[in-house]
């Protein structure tokens, strides 16, 4: 493919058709066009309102606990010997991740348009704890669609979200996974296109999605590049975050894009490696295609078929991608590599001894990259990895893993 | 330029009698299986012919469409396939219009030009692709229109007076009205709604106004058709389909003996519905 012409900033898009790039766009079906044109409205009056962004900044304060800390991980540094690497601690946010940065936004939203009933989509069940939780702190009835295998891999997410009061409904059809609790949910919001709110969690999805998740997550890189400025009196040399849908990622890189000396690396599942089919690298082994409402990198087959693909992760199962780090890969301003189960897993266990931290395993991918480069790096050089949730939920998928009984 | 679809829906006006549409999935159970289908709606009497093509992943799709696609793509069935079956039943009909109908992805992946080039050349009328609205446009309904393929659009209860010209604006063929918001296979709309919304529809085009999801009856047929340019039947057929197979997923009985009978029935029902006047 040709690498387009360097843009001046990179944090322009998307255009008016909602596409970066060749990327993204609206590719529903027409029932929901006129609910997504009105999204958009609300989405643009309300990123400039004073009184919404107050309430999203007192909510992110006070109740989800923003922001969070730029932690200097001296453990993993000494162990790996190379550059110093910080943790950005999404993991601390209430609910554990960073997914209620987006769930806040988006309740919000929600509120403005009168929707009376919130409908999500999740796979390790982060976001759908999220959900759950902002739909019980402001009153709605909320469903949560979630891939059988999820259910079964991510059961304490599952309970969470019941206590709650959210009903989970698991989906069985394809593999059981996040590609396939996004079909259901977009069947439910086809459905009941009048009176639900859909609070997509990853910066996929339709137009406005993906500009805005991304807007609503990238509190998480403004915040970690004030707070890097602030600590070491300079810009990291590189960041790294991990790649499902992408939300963590682009919220984490979108601040830093137009510092061009700052590297930046997004991590995608290599699962079983990507020779064969067992892995979700979707921008490293997959194609363009359309799907779930964007044109986006695809893991597919000759005839445009969908595949299904593996992660020892559920939050990184997914075959597609967001629009926005399609264009990012093709412009050549992020790098997208992948990392083994195995790698995850050993960078799981490490920071959990030596940092007193137990990532997520989406995170634990993020982690994995920086052992693998740190140690080339010089001592002065900075990695901040975002540790976009805590590791709670795996350990069950981790003991399994490892051959142990809980 | 006329298509097959301008020429039968005009030929139907002459009759006096709305048009009876059917959808099938390409494939399913088996390519062989799925032919003897396609070949035996006309003779059942159906006139417009809707042709699924199979994707892993149809988001506005209720169960029924969902395994009849999965069924289909497990048996080896491929766009190239499908566009190789729609050839093949023209060799032997001529005037039946065929409209191809499905998802944008595979279409994509197979390349807009060639795909566009292929379906001329199998006999191809008109496609509906459920996940291309007018704000994409430019993807593959200018250039299928500009290939002398009909684009028919999907107008949905939420496609209110405002939206409608946009939806209309590169519409050709009919227009195909889904009764409700939902996903295809679920229960009937309201009668008196469905007329109200195609006397909408017809304030806005001159085009035929086809009704779908949710008919699935004989008598449902009839009540839609009493209004409708056309009656659009999927699930039901598809149903008819998995109920021949035996649970090794084999033709037990005949698919397409199956399929004739419901669309024999389903076809007396359209050409009853202007006998009397509508209710």
């Amino acid at each position: 493919m040709n690498k387009p012409i360097e843009p001046n900033s990179f944090r322009t898009g998307p255009d008016e058709q909602g596409m970066f790039g060749m990327f993204g766009g609206r590719f529903v079906a027409e029932t929901l066009m006129p609910l997504i044109l009105d999204l958009e409205k609300e989405w643009d009056k309300a990123k400039t309102d004073p009184a919404f962004k107050a309430e999203l900044s007192a909510l992110s304060t006070f109740y989800a606990g923003r922001p969070s800390k730029l932690y200097f991980a001296e453990g993993l540094t000494k162990h790996l010997g190379g550059a110093k690497v910080y943790f950005k601690r999404e993991d601390l946010n209430h609910t554990g991740s960073h997914k209620i940065n987006n769930c806040l936004g988006q309740i919000l939203l929600a509120k403005r348009m009168g929707k009376k009933r919130i409908i999500a989509e999740t796979g390790a069940g982060q976001h759908g704890v999220a959900s759950a939780t902002v739909s019980a702190r402001f009153g709605y009835p909320c469903v949560v669609y979630m891939g059988a295998t999820d259910v079964e891999r991510q059961m304490p997410n599952v309970f969470r979200m019941k206590l709650l009061g959210a009903e989970v409904r698991p989906v069985s059809a394809g593999h059981g996974t996040l590609k396939d609790a996004m079909n259901e949910a977009l069947r439910d919001w086809v459905t009941n296109v009048e009176d639900t709110y859909y609070l997509i969690g990853t910066a996929a999805g339709p137009h406005p999605y993906p500009e805005m998740v991304r807007d609503f997550q990238s509190v998480i890189g403004s915040e970690a590049r004030a707070q890097i400025l602030e600590q070491e009196g300079r810009l990291p040399d590189l960041v790294i975050a991990a790649v499902g849908g992408g939300s963590n990622a682009i919220g984490m890189f979108h601040p830093f894009l137009d510092d061009r000396g700052v590297r930046i690396v997004g991590i995608e599942a290599g699962g079983r490696g990507l020779q064969g089919v067992e892995h979700c690298a979707s921008m490293n082994a997959g194609r363009p295609g359309v799907l779930h409402g964007n044109r986006t990198y695809l893991l597919q087959n000759e005839d445009g078929q969908i595949l299904d693909g593996h992660s020892i992760s559920a939050g990184l199962d997914y075959p597609g991608v967001g629009p926005e780090h399609s264009w990012l890969r093709d412009s050549g301003r992020v790098e997208y590599v992948p990392i083994l189960d195995d790698e995850a897993l050993e960078a799981f266990q490490l920071t959990t001894k030596v940092e007193g931290i137990i990532p997520a395993l989406e995170s634990a991918h993020a982690v994995a990259h920086a052992m693998k480069v740190a140690p080339k790096m010089a001592k002065d050089q900075i990695v901040i990895v975002n540790l976009s949730g805590r590791g709670d939920k795996d350990v069950h998928t981790v003991a399994k893993m490892m051959g142990m009984e809980i | 330029m006329t298509t097959r679809i301008d020429r039968r829906f005009a030929k139907l006006r002459a009759e006096g009698r709305p048009a009876l549409v059917t959808y099938f999935m390409g494939g399913d159970p088996d390519y062989a299986t799925s032919l003897s289908i396609m070949k035996a709606l006309p003779k059942a009497g159906s006139d417009v012919i809707e042709l699924g093509m199979p994707f892993s992943d149809p988001m506005a799709d209720g169960p029924a469409i969902q395994a009849a696609g999965l069924r289909a793509l497990k048996a080896g069935q491929t766009l190239a396939k499908t566009l190789a079956m729609a050839a093949e039943f023209r060799k032997g009909d001529d005037e039946t219009p065929i409209v191809m109908m499905g998802y944008y992805n595979p279409i994509y992946i197979y390349g807009v030009e060639r795909f566009l080039a292929d379906a001329r050349a199998a006999g191809v009328d008109g496609l509906i692709v459920v996940d291309l609205p007018p704000e994409m446009d430019g993807e593959l309904c200018i250039p299928a229109v500009e290939a002398g393929i009909n684009f028919i659009r999907l107008a949905t209860p939420t496609t209110d007076d405002r939206r409608l010209p946009k939806v209309l604006e590169n519409t050709s063929g009919f227009v195909y009205y889904v009764s409700m918001t939902g996903i295809t296979g679920a229960a009937l709309a309201d009668t008196a709604k469905v007329e109200e919304a195609v006397k909408r529809i017809k304030g806005h085009t001159g085009l035929p106004v086809c009704v779908g999801f949710g008919v699935k009856t004989a008598e449902q047929a009839r009540a839609i058709g009493a209004s409708a340019d056309g009656v659009v039947v999927g699930t039901a057929i598809v149903n008819a389909v998995a109920n021949a197979l035996g649970p090794d997923g084999k033709a037990a009985a005949d698919p397409a003996e199956a399929v004739s009978a419901l669309v024999d029935g389903l076809a007396r029902g359209v050409r009853a519905a202007r006998l009397q006047p509508a209710s």
